[in-house]
């Protein structure tokens, strides 16, 4: 008893500040790197020079200065900003509900926004990119508030296999509802293409809102990070050492639909960033969700960028789904957390 | 044993109750359609004194859709009925451990590899898709298997790794599929989600010998069923070699949910509903269970076939999403309960 209490402790107080430090540091160079990548890499070629230019000297008459202003900057910042929204987002889920799989792809989120996506696209001809964001926007709160309205009236709560159970559930009859209606009105590709996820159709409108709702979760979940640490070690130790519960699990509830509302909203579904990244990053600086959730927002960042680069170089002109490329990344390390019946945190 | 008897008498109440439903809704499905056909027309149409329009309607393609839809309905039934024995999961369903989408990619791997732009089937291919979804079940079996095997397999980390492997194929599927031109991606849409209007005689060739050979198999493994479902120690202990019964068992659900998977596309919550149904009405006993749970599937089927056709005249939504739209909620409510 004493013994596993204090393995328990030892646990607890696993804080790594010089290796957290190290990751945002590396992490953030890499970054700069992918986006440089990221805008020079493409079906047109655009050196490095042209980008700085398009960016700092920007000539509208020049079409390397339109390709680097218009379509590959706004995508690479989409990119970034979309990643480390999930990966935080991804944080906070698992330490308020101390469950390794929960993430957004398995909270219904996705599959909320896919039902009112579809919903826009069957009613609304000519449908504007931002009413899609918006009603995207309303669908990952919808998706999400009905898997944790399954674990609130279950009696043991939200299981590693219950949530997925749920996540599951809600995926397919709200994933089913949308395909009818996407066959019915003959939308059915719109949507899968929205549906697939990514950054290639990212306009600077999207950024503009993508980008101060992005920040405010982001500075909202740092400002919340030590009472998520406290959370993730039990409700009753966080009640015990003066923590108000709710309050912090309210707030926990807003920056994950605010963060996962709006990458969700500019970037379809975009799977598995937000249960891997948190992951890795808890093995390298430990379980305080002080360093976890700044190094899941570099990290993250950095993983979303690459993969979009990814996803236009394996079979250019075409686009390879952003979603398919990270399902792909993530699958594997879900696996391996499902052989450990979920066990991780 | 009196209450043998009983229960007896309870199997063969709910078996000719179901039965009669089958041919009643078997009628309803032949008489609704853009042209309704009266159950007399059906009747003449049959004997040969009915006029050939209705005989040609009814013969080429409202009784190949209605018997298709009983074939699916108890294949499907019945790998559900196994599944959930054998994992001791009362959740588990072709459909949400991945065996379905590992069909539905080497289908659409098959489609867009081989066939070509043109999805209709030729006549040869009618043959040969249900061996590459088969391929496509056997090979998301055997990953479910091998990654959940850990000193055996819990029923826990089954469904989980399964739900795994369920996204994995789930996003190769959409990579291929939007590579596709627009036809044939509604086209495939329409096929993944579960449809069976475009049956034809050839399709029921095709499936009929698997459920003709695979269901018999099944149902004469009921006590093996029954056995596993006691655990493994258990049922180790009472004699059963536990793998290998549980291998076969498992090739079976595999076969037969496969074979439908091709010919109806991935029709899920179909394997979870109807065994849960069978279950209600004459108890967990397998030698009941899996004739029941065929009946009800069929049942299933063929109504929520009906309710898509006359849904939305016009435009027929798939039967899967009548399906899921009916599952769904049923299984949150298993969930919230258990």
């Amino acid at each position: 008893m004493s013994k596993s209490h204090s393995i328990e402790s030892e646990k607890a107080t696993v804080f790594r500040p010089k290796a957290a430090t190290l990751v945002i540091m590396i992490g953030l160079i890499l970054l700069f790197f992918s986006i440089c990548m990221s805008i020079i890499l493409g079906v047109a070629d655009i050196n490095f020079s042209t980008v700085l230019q398009g960016i700092f000297h920007y000539d509208s008459t020049s079409t390397a200065h339109q390709i680097v202003y218009r379509l590959r900057l706004p995508r690479a910042l989409a990119a970034a900003f979309i990643g480390a929204s999930l990966a935080v987002s991804g944080a906070i889920m698992q330490g308020m509900t101390r469950n390794a799989l929960a993430s957004p792809s398995i909270m219904g989120v996705t599959s909320g926004a896919m039902f009112t996506v579809s919903i826009a696209f069957a009613f609304m001809p000519f449908v504007s990119n931002l009413t899609i964001m918006l009603f995207a926007f309303i669908g990952a709160g919808l998706g999400s508030a009905l898997v944790f309205l399954i674990g609130a009236l279950s009696k043991r709560g939200l299981t590693p296999m219950k949530l997925a159970l749920a996540g599951t559930a809600i995926s397919a009859l709200l994933g089913s509802i949308s395909t009818g209606i996407a066959l019915r009105f003959d939308v059915a590709k719109d949507i899968s293409f929205w549906y697939a996820g990514g950054v290639a159709g990212v306009q600077w409108i999207n950024i503009q809102l993508l980008i101060p709702v992005a920040i405010l979760g982001l500075m909202l979940a740092f400002f919340i990070s030590k009472s998520i640490t406290i959370l993730s070690l039990g409700e009753d130790v966080a009640a015990g050492l003066g923590q108000k519960v709710g309050f912090v699990k309210l707030l926990g509830t807003i920056v994950v639909l605010l963060l996962t509302g709006a990458a969700v909203a500019v970037g379809g579904t975009i799977g598995f960033v937000g249960l891997v990244v948190p992951h890795i990053v808890r093995f390298i600086v430990g379980s305080d969700y002080r360093l976890i959730i700044p190094c899941s927002a570099v990290v993250g960042a950095l993983l979303l960028v690459l993969s979009d680069v990814i996803a236009r170089l394996i079979h250019p002109p075409f686009e390879t789904p952003l979603g398919a490329i990270t399902a792909i990344i993530g699958v594997p390390f879900f696996l391996y957390l499902a052989r450990r019946e979920g066990r991780g945190l | 044993m009196p209450s043998s008897n009983s229960t007896n008498r309870k199997l063969y109440i709910v078996s000719s109750i179901l039965i009669g439903a089958i041919i009643f809704v078997f009628f309803l499905s032949l008489n609704m359609g853009t042209i309704k056909i009266s159950p007399i027309e059906v009747i003449e149409a049959f004997t040969g004194k009915g006029s050939t329009q209705n005989f040609n309607i009814l013969y080429n393609f409202r009784l190949p859709r209605t018997v298709i839809a009983i074939l699916i309905g108890i294949g499907m039934a019945i790998a559900g009925a196994i599944l959930q024995g054998i994992s001791r999961n009362s959740l588990a369903d072709p459909g949400i451990i991945g065996i379905n989408s590992g069909a539905g990619f080497a289908v659409i791997l098959y489609i867009f590899f081989i066939q070509g732009s043109s999805f209709q089937a030729g006549p040869l291919s009618v043959y040969i898709m249900p061996f590459f979804a088969l391929a496509g079940a056997l090979v998301a079996a055997i990953l479910i298997y091998i990654i959940a095997w850990k000193d055996g397999v819990t029923p826990v980390r089954l469904v989980l790794v399964g739900i795994g492997i369920n996204s994995a194929f789930g996003a190769l599927i959409i990579i291929f599929q939007l590579m596709m031109d627009p036809r044939d991606f509604t086209q495939a849409t329409i096929w993944l989600s579960g449809s069976i209007w475009s049956a034809s005689w050839s399709y029921v060739l095709a499936l009929l010998p698997w459920i003709l050979i695979l269901v018999p198999i099944a149902m004469s493994k009921f006590q093996s069923i029954n056995l596993l479902q006691l655990g493994d120690n258990l049922a180790k202990g009472l004699g059963v070699s536990i793998e290998r019964e549980r291998g076969i068992l498992l090739l079976i659900a595999v076969g037969l949910s496969g074979a439908c998977v091709s010919v109806g596309g991935g029709i899920s919550f179909l394997g979870l509903l109807a065994p849960h149904l069978a279950r209600l009405l004459v108890g967990p006993k397998h030698q009941r269970l899996l004739p029941v749970a065929a009946l009800i599937g069929a049942l299933l089927l063929l109504t929520s076939d009906i309710v898509a056709k006359s849904l939305m005249v016009g435009s027929e939504i798939p039967v899967g999403l009548v399906l899921s739209c009916l599952g769904a909620p049923y299984f949150i409510y298993l969930l919230i309960k258990e």
